[in-house]
């Protein structure tokens, strides 16, 4: 009976509960029993946490039927991915270092999820310390594309975003440090959030780039994404780049759809070589629907943005190189126990531990921050970063957004990139530079190409998210792309 | 590359080893197009917000107990976490 609402966006399955047409334990049941039917094919979750999830969807309709709880996402099942610390529950980063690791406190973003009353089902899938753009990287069984099983999710959170687009989960949190929620957003056929650096705190995410890495949503549309925000946006002090001047916003309250006048700005450097002819069709077209609401386009020049790969391969590396050296086997995680002294400990604990793509960046950022070659390569890439920061300060004087591909293609196979790791990289092109300079960017569904879906990027200048996403809601209203679902 | 394995402390089959230096290698031509960018005078980018230095007042808060920081430990004696000897004997 229940199992027909699946596919409701989390702000009607809200008012589902909040009428009494459904509890959220019916609600949270149902979506139990999806998760053990497509399972087996997409491989979103490494944990399910069935028991635990019934026991606070108890607790929402209680809260809700006494009136103490209320809000967007009270009572509404919901899945975060595995690089986000969960009091007592396994958090392994998708890798074999942590395949053993219960935290013993929540992230700041799961007490925020916790307090809306929201229901944790469980953690999802991700290439290994967030590191992929394929979950190819992960070392448990990979996730699928629910819209074709011989395809990747994108990645990193390529769990997370096949759950929303599955009807596993209403939401999903994931994480973003070159395009790791916008990319698999795009591909899987839901909308995918990466705020401003510092709008949400890192507090308990397992740092893979911290001067790069943001927590946010995946949704069925773009009004969950807005309410997602608001829950999980604001200043805390146990990250100390968490911006004071976050928090205090109900983005979906400030949606009204209409964006005539607005200027919007098309970079032609997005349109990459090797865009696929379908993504290019799907965004032109996209673009006249932008039109049509009443903006203004016109084309624009971000000449660095051929430069912002290497940059991001340069500082990402080199972060995740110091930031990964914690993971040396004496006080959490795996442990070899073959070795013979303590350093003996920490070499073999890693070699053992980590899948080859962290070993390639551990290594690639070692070599960058190395003596003899720190100024060419880091901090060269840092000096590049600061002129990419300012192509788009400069962007921002002229547009109020700007309008790009997300992906230069549409899901790929299995398999297809392992071997080319240029390729591999070149996935996350459009989504590298909005890191880079800290902005927010979103992905929505912006059309099909060959039957798979196509996402649109809109970026904004730093805290611009609500008229980022007032761009996104007024071209969602003018689309029908977002209600399509995967017939798995 | 032994030298950045060292450097990271990570220990790597000869395989890795071989298959990490062509992939580092592909990586530094790659980079070499940052070059072509001028940034004479340039101050480099460390983190991507205005925000830094972040102070909190000095007061003391609870945090976690020593059976909770202790429980993922691989190896505990007491309230301690054991190690293999670090120092030669």
């Amino acid at each position: 009976m229940t199992a027909g609402h699946i596919f409701k966006t989390a702000h009607e399955a809200r008012d589902l509960i909040r009428n009494g047409d459904v509890s959220s334990v019916e609600l949270t049941q149902s979506l139990i029993d999806r998760i053990d039917q497509v399972e087996g094919d997409l491989n979103s979750y490494i944990t399910v946490t069935g028991e635990q999830a019934l026991e606070r969807a108890a607790a929402a309709d209680a809260g809700i039927a006494s009136g103490d709880l209320d809000g967007p996402l009270a009572g509404v099942p919901v899945m975060v991915k595995d690089n986000m610390a969960t009091a007592g529950t396994l958090t392994t980063a998708g890798s074999q270092i942590l395949k053993n690791f219960v935290p013993p406190y929540n992230a700041h973003v799961v007490e925020k999820l916790n307090d809306a009353g929201a229901v944790i089902l469980g953690k999802g899938n991700l290439d290994e310390f967030a590191m992929g753009s394929s979950n190819e990287n992960s070392s448990y069984p990979p996730t699928r594309n629910p819209w074709d099983t011989s395809r990747v999710p994108g990645g990193s959170s390529g769990g997370p975003a096949a759950a929303v687009s599955a009807g596993e989960a209403f939401i999903s949190l994931g994480s973003d440090t070159g395009g790791s929620i916008r990319q698999p957003a795009s591909l899987c056929g839901v909308v995918g959030l990466k705020p401003t650096y510092g709008l949400v705190s890192r507090f308990g995410l397992l740092a893979f780039a911290s001067s790069l890495d943001q927590i946010g949503p995946f949704s069925r549309d773009v009004t969950d994404s807005a309410n997602t925000l608001t829950v999980i946006a604001g200043h805390d002090q146990r990250d100390s780049t968490s911006s004071p001047r976050s928090g205090g916003v109900d983005y979906a309250a400030g949606l009204n759809g209409d964006i005539s006048g607005m200027k919007l700005g098309v970079p032609k450097e997005y349109l990459v070589d090797g865009i696929e002819p379908g993504v290019r069709a799907a965004y032109e077209e996209s673009l006249k629907v932008l039109e049509g609401l009443g903006a203004t386009l016109e084309e624009t020049s971000l000449p660095l943005t051929d430069q912002a790969l290497s940059v991001y391969y340069i500082i990402a590396p080199s972060e995740a190189s110091a930031n990964l050296a914690r993971y040396d086997g004496f006080k959490y995680g795996h442990s070899s126990e073959t070795a013979q002294d303590a350093w003996e400990v920490m070499d073999m604990t890693r070699g053992e531990g980590f899948g080859a793509e962290v070993k390639r960046r551990i290594i690639l950022g070692g070599y960058s921050l190395s003596a003899g070659y720190y100024d060419a390569y880091y901090k060269k890439a840092q000096q590049v970063r600061t002129l990419i920061r300012q192509e788009f300060a400069g962007a921002f004087e002229k547009f109020d957004a700007l309008v790009t591909p997300t992906s230069p293609t549409v899901a790929f196979e299995s398999g297809s990139r392992t071997d080319d790791l240029l390729a591999m990289y070149l996935s996350d092109i459009c989504t590298i530079p909005v890191n880079i300079a800290g902005l927010p960017g979103m992905s929505l569904p912006g059309g099909f190409s060959e039957g798979l879906p196509v996402g649109l990027q809109i970026i904004a200048p730093h805290f611009g998210e609500q008229s980022m996403l007032n761009v996104a809601y007024a071209y969602e209203q003018a689309t029908e792309w977002h209600k399509a679902h995967p017939t798995i | 590359m032994r030298y950045v394995a060292r450097l990271t402390h990570l220990s790597l089959t000869d395989e890795e080893v071989e298959s990490l230096r062509s992939q580092l290698s592909t990586a530094l031509d790659f980079f070499q197009t940052l070059q072509q960018v001028d940034t004479t005078g340039v101050e480099p980018t460390g983190s991507p917000t205005d925000v830094s230095s972040v102070m909190r007042e000095d007061v003391a808060t609870p945090s976690l107990t020593r059976a909770e920081t202790l429980a993922n430990a691989p190896h505990t004696e007491d309230d301690y976490v054991r190690v293999l000897p670090v120092l030669d004997t």
